[in-house]
C-alpha cells in the first residue's frame, strides 16, 4: 500500500476514534494524529490535583451509539458501566428535594396534576426524540441538486415525522422550534420541577429557557440510549476517558495506528485534493484523504486556510456560531459533602441546581451581555461515589457543569475565572453548608479555557450550536453537510457535523461511510 | 475613503469635470450613474457616435466604480477571486476579467489595472466593496474604494492616440492594446491605458481630480484639428453593442443580485469560457464550473444580425416552430456595420450558427405599434472590428 491510499485522521476525540476504527475495519491503512498526550479529545479522565481524577470535559455518558458500541465491542474493549442509570435529583434550597427517575417522581412532593403531567411529558418527549435519534445514523439529505438516495433520504426524515401520528406529528412540529419555556409553562405548575427539565434543555447550549429551539436541544439531548435505556444517564467506569481508551483499543485491534504528541499544523493540497498534512514538528505525511475530527472553523479556516475555499462558503464556516457558555468545575474534596436533606445514598445521583426556569434565563442573560452569572445553574455528579479509581479513600471528586460563562468575558478570562468560581462555590455552600470546607483543590474551566485545552474553537462542546439553523443538512453549513468538504478528499468527522456531539460516535460512523462512498464515486 | 459626514445633503454628485460637460451639454440631458450625474447625449447622438468612429470623442467615466487592491497577497487574493489567471497580467497591464460567486454566476464583470508590480485596480460596473472585503478573509491584503479619488475620461476613435500626442505624451503610440503608460502632466501624472468600451482605438486617462479640468481643456484645446467631441451614454452604448461586449443589469444580471434561480448566467454563458482557467486549483465558482463543463450550459450568448431596420429591442427569439427559445438582451441599429444586431440570450442548444430563428419586434409608427417577425443569423465574432483598434504602433489618421 502506498502513502497516497493511507487515510489520516486529524484527531483523536471519539469521534475520530470511530471513523477510523470503520475505516480500518474496511481494510483501509488509517493514521490517527493526536495533539495532545492522551486519546479522547473532550472525553478524557485526567489528574487535576494530585490523587484526583475526573472526566474534564463531558462527564455523563447518555449518547454514545449502541450500536457503535456493539459494532466495535467497546465492553470486550474494556468499557464498564460505573453506573447505568442515574436518576436527577432537583435540589431545593428548602423544602423536600425532588427525585425524577424515568418520568417518574421517586421522591419528594408534587401535585397530582404535575406527576401526571410528568409521565405524559416524559412519555412525548422521548417519542420525538426517537425521531431525531433515528436521523443519527444516517448522513443528512443535501437540499438541492441530490440524486435518488438523497431524495429517498429526505422523504426518510419526512415519513419518520408523519408515523408520529396526526395529533403527535402537529405537537412534534409546534413546539420543535420553540422554547421549552412555553412548553414547561403549558405543562407544569411546580417550578422546581419546571427549572430541572429547563436545564436539561440549555445544557451545553448558548441558549436560554426564553430562547428559540431550546426543545431540539432537548429532545437531541434525549436522542440517545447509552445503555439501553431512552434518555438514560450513566457513568463509565475510570470517567468518560474509558470511552475514549475502549475506542482506541478496537482501533487498534482494527489495525489502525494512534500517534499522540502529534499536532497538525496545517493540510497540504496539491492541486485542488489533499496530499497529507504537516505536523508543528515539521514531518510531511503523505495520505489520499484527510479527516478531521477537529472543528468546522480549526479545520477550514486554520488547518487548510480560506484561500482554498470559496469566498460564500468561508462566510458561512466563519459564522458558524460555535461560542460556548458552559463552564466545567472540578473539586477535590475531603470528604463526601452533605447536601441538605439529601440522604447519602442519593449524593450519588445527577443533582441539579436549577429552581425555576426563570432563575435559569436571568443566569443566561448576565452572560449574554458578557458576564458569568451571578447565581448559576448547575449540573452535579460526584463519580467517586460509584468508581473509587478517581480519588484516594475516603476522598471524592465533584464534577459540575456550570452555566453560564461567556466565552469572552468583559472581564479578563483569569479575573472572570476567578469570580465566577467564588460564586459558584458559595452557591454550592447554600446547598451542601460546610462543602468549602472540605474543598482540597479546585479547578473551573471557562468556554476559554476549554477551547484551549479542547482545542475546540469557541469552546462549545458540540463544536457549534445545536440549534435548526445548524441541525441536519444545515450542519456545519450547507454545501459541508454530508461530511466532504469542498476541497477533494478532506472529509469532517467531529461533533460539528451532523448529528453532532454528546460523546456519541455517529459523526465518525457517518463520516466513515462517506469516505468509503466517496472512494467509490470517484 | 473618505467619509463625508454631509453625504445627505448631496444625493447626486458632479464629476470633476463638470464645469465643462455641462457648458457642452446643449441638450441639457442627464441620468444618474451610481453617485454622479452624467450625460445621455450632449448634442447629437448620432453625431457623437460619428465622432467615435470617425475622429474621436471624450466620455466622462469618473463614476465607475474603483478598487485599489495593494498588499503582499493581492495576487492570490485576485486569483481566488477573478476565473482567470491574474499571475499573467504583469505590471503595466490590464486584463478583461469576470468573478463568480461560489455557484459559478457571474457577479460582475471589469478590468483589472495591473498599475505597478502587485498594486492593482479593479474597475467593475456594480460596488463590490463587500463581496471584494468578504472574500479577503485569510489574505494580506488591503482593498479601498476609491472611485472619487479617481478622475477618469475615455479618448476613443481613430484620432485619439493623435490628441494624446499633442497634449504631450510622446510615444503614446506604442501603448499596445491593454498597455499601461504613465506621463508626466502638468507637474502631476497622467496614466493612459489603451483600453475602451467602443472596439475601436481608443485609450481610457486617469487622473487626480484637481487636474481634471486641465486635461479635459487641453484634450479640447490640442484635438479641435482632430475633430474631438464629448460623447454621452447613448453614442457609447451603439459602439459598445457593435464591439459585442456586454454590460451588467442589461445583458446578465449579477448574481448577488438574481433571486429566482435561472436569472444568473456562468461565464461560459456570457460566451466568455475563455476568461475561465481550471488550470487554477481554487476560485470562487470552479467547483461549479467543472461541473456545468460536465453536465452542460443552459443558456448561451449570441450575436444576432436582424432581418430589415427596427432594432429588436427585449425581443423574443423563436425556432421555426415558434417555440420561444432566447430573448434579445441588447439591439441597435450599427451604423459602421450597417447591420440590424442584437445580442441575445438563448436556451441551450438554440444559437448554433445555421439555426433558423426568428426575433419578434414590435416597433411604433405615429403612435400605432405593429410587429413583425424577422429572420436572425447567428454571427460569430464582433460586428465590427477594425485593424485600427489593434494595430501598433497606433497611427494617425
Amino acid at each position: 500500500m502506498t502513502d497516497r491510499n493511507r487515510i489520516i485522521i486529524i484527531g483523536a476525540g471519539h469521534n475520530g476514534l470511530v471513523c477510523a476504527a470503520y475505516l480500518a475495519r474496511a481494510g483501509r491503512e488509517v493514521l490517527v494524529l493526536e495533539a495532545s498526550n492522551r486519546v479522547g479529545g473532550a472525553a478524557i479522565t485526567r489528574e487535576f490535583a494530585p490523587g484526583f481524577r475526573v472526566s474534564a470535559c463531558a462527564h455523563i455518558c447518555y449518547q454514545l451509539d449502541a450500536k457503535i458500541s456493539r459494532e466495535l465491542k467497546l465492553e470486550a474493549h474494556g468499557l464498564k458501566t460505573a453506573h447505568a442509570n442515574l436518576r436527577t435529583v432537583a435540589l431545593a434550597t428548602e423544602g423536600e428535594h425532588l427525585v425524577l427517575h424515568e418520568g417518574r417522581l421517586e421522591a419528594g412532593l408534587l401535585p397530582d396534576k404535575d406527576r401526571a403531567a410528568l409521565a405524559d411529558y416524559h412519555a412525548r418527549m422521548l417519542r420525538f426524540a426517537r425521531v431525531l435519534g433515528k436521523q443519527h445514523n444516517r448522513c443528512p439529505p443535501r437540499i438541492a441538486g441530490g440524486g435518488r438516495t438523497e431524495i429517498i433520504a429526505a422523504a426518510m426524515l419526512g415519513l419518520d415525522i408523519r408515523r408520529l401520528g396526526r395529533d403527535s406529528m402537529r405537537e412534534f412540529l409546534r413546539i420543535a422550534a420553540i422554547n421549552i419555556f412555553d412548553v414547561l409553562e403549558e405543562t407544569f405548575d411546580t417550578p422546581l420541577l419546571k427549572g430541572a427539565l429547563a436545564l436539561d434543555a440549555v445544557l451545553g447550549t448558548n441558549l436560554g429557557p426564553r430562547s428559540n429551539n431550546s426543545v431540539l436541544t432537548m429532545l437531541h439531548r434525549l436522542s440517545g440510549q447509552a445503555t439501553g435505556v431512552a434518555g438514560g444517564l450513566s457513568l463509565p467506569e475510570g470517567g468518560m476517558g474509558a470511552i475514549s481508551e475502549a475506542l482506541a483499543a478496537a482501533a487498534r485491534a482494527s489495525g489502525v495506528t494512534v500517534r499522540t504528541g502529534s499536532p497538525v499544523a496545517r493540510i497540504t493540497l496539491e492541486g485542488d485534493r489533499v496530499s497529507g498534512v504537516e505536523l508543528e514538528s515539521g514531518e510531511k505525511l503523505i495520505a489520499g484523504t484527510v479527516v478531521s475530527n477537529a472543528d468546522p472553523a480549526r479545520t477550514l479556516l486554520q488547518l487548510l486556510g480560506a484561500r482554498h475555499l470559496e469566498t460564500g462558503f468561508v462566510h458561512r464556516v466563519r459564522h458558524f456560531r460555535s461560542k460556548g457558555m458552559a463552564a466545567k468545575l472540578h473539586l477535590a474534596l475531603d470528604g463526601l459533602p452533605a447536601f441538605a436533606r439529601l440522604p447519602a445514598a442519593r449524593a450519588g445521583e445527577r443533582l441539579v441546581i436549577a429552581p425555576d426556569p426563570v432563575y435559569i434565563d436571568r443566569a443566561f442573560d448576565h452572560a449574554k451581555y458578557g458576564q458569568c452569572s451571578p447565581d448559576p445553574a448547575l449540573e452535579i455528579t460526584i463519580p467517586s461515589i460509584h468508581d473509587r479509581s478517581l480519588a484516594p479513600p475516603g476522598r471524592h471528586v465533584l464534577s459540575a457543569i456550570v452555566q453560564y460563562a461567556p466565552f469572552d468575558p468583559r472581564a479578563s478570562t483569569d479575573a472572570a475565572r476567578a469570580e465566577f468560581l467564588g460564586r459558584t462555590l458559595g452557591l454550592l455552600e447554600r446547598y451542601a453548608p460546610g462543602l468549602r470546607r472540605q474543598v482540597v483543590a479546585s479547578e473551573l474551566l471557562l468556554p476559554a479555557d476549554i477551547e484551549r485545552e479542547f482545542r475546540i474553537t469557541g469552546g462549545h462542546w458540540h463544536h457549534g450550536e445545536l440549534a435548526l439553523d445548524q441541525f441536519l443538512m444545515l450542519r456545519p453549513v450547507p454545501g459541508a453537510a454530508q461530511y466532504a468538504m469542498p476541497v477533494n478528499g478532506l472529509y469532517l468527522c467531529g461533533a460539528g457535523c451532523h448529528p453532532g456531539g454528546g460523546v456519541m460516535g455517529s459523526a465518525g460512523r457517518n463520516a466513515a461511510h462517506a469516505v468509503l462512498g466517496g472512494e467509490r464515486a470517484a | 475613503m473618505r467619509l463625508n459626514k454631509e453625504h445627505f445633503r448631496t444625493a447626486v454628485y458632479q464629476t470633476p469635470f463638470h464645469p465643462r460637460t455641462s457648458a457642452l451639454n446643449t441638450l441639457n440631458e442627464w441620468h444618474r450613474w451610481k453617485d454622479y450625474t452624467t450625460a445621455d447625449a450632449f448634442f447629437d447622438t448620432a453625431l457623437e457616435y460619428a465622432a467615435i468612429r470617425n475622429a474621436c470623442a471624450v466620455f466622462d467615466l469618473t463614476p465607475m466604480t474603483k478598487h485599489r487592491i495593494t498588499g503582499p497577497d493581492a495576487l492570490p487574493f485576485l486569483n481566488r477571486l477573478i476565473t482567470r489567471d491574474i499571475a499573467k497580467i504583469k505590471p503595466g497591464r490590464v486584463g478583461y476579467c469576470v468573478w463568480c460567486d461560489d455557484n459559478g454566476q457571474v457577479i460582475d464583470d471589469g478590468t483589472l489595472f495591473h498599475l505597478r508590480a502587485g498594486d492593482y485596480r479593479l474597475c467593475s460596473q456594480e460596488r463590490q466593496l463587500d463581496w471584494l472585503s468578504r472574500s479577503a478573509h485569510g489574505f494580506d491584503v488591503k482593498i479601498v474604494e476609491d472611485t472619487h479619488e479617481v478622475a477618469g475620461l475615455a479618448l476613443q476613435g481613430p484620432t485619439s492616440c493623435a490628441v494624446l500626442k499633442a497634449i504631450g505624451c510622446t510615444g503614446a503610440e506604442k501603448l499596445k492594446p491593454f498597455d499601461i503608460s504613465y506621463f508626466p502632466f502638468h507637474g502631476g501624472e497622467l496614466m493612459v491605458s489603451r483600453t475602451g468600451f467602443t472596439g475601436d482605438l481608443g485609450y481610457e486617462l486617469w487622473i487626480d481630480p484637481a487636474r481634471a479640468l486641465e486635461l479635459w481643456d487641453a484634450l479640447f484645446d490640442k484635438g479641435a484639428n482632430h475633430g474631438i467631441r464629448p460623447m454621452g451614454t447613448h453614442a457609447l452604448e451603439v459602439a459598445r453593442i457593435e464591439a459585442g461586449f456586454i454590460q451588467a443589469q442589461v445583458d446578465f444580471l449579477p448574481a448577488n443580485q438574481a433571486i429566482r434561480i435561472d436569472r444568473s448566467r456562468s461565464p461560459f454563458e456570457l460566451d466568455l469560457g475563455r476568461l475561465v482557467d481550471f488550470n487554477k486549483p481554487n476560485f470562487n465558482g470552479r467547483r461549479a464550473l467543472l461541473e456545468e463543463k460536465r453536465r452542460g450550459s443552459r443558456f448561451r450568448l449570441v450575436r444576432l444580425d436582424i432581418e430589415g431596420n427596427k432594432p429588436a429591442r427585449s425581443a423574443y427569439i423563436y425556432d421555426s416552430k415558434r417555440n420561444v427559445v432566447g430573448t434579445v438582451t441588447s439591439a441597435e441599429w450599427a451604423p459602421s456595420a450597417k447591420a440590424n444586431i442584437a445580442l441575445a440570450s438563448m436556451h441551450m442548444p438554440w444559437g448554433r450558427p445555421g439555426d433558423e430563428l426568428w426575433a419578434e419586434i414590435y416597433y411604433q409608427r405615429e403612435l400605432k405599434w405593429s410587429r413583425v417577425m424577422a429572420r436572425c443569423r447567428v454571427v460569430e465574432g464582433p460586428f465590427f472590428d477594425p485593424p485600427r483598434r489593434r494595430a501598433t504602433p497606433a497611427a494617425d489618421f
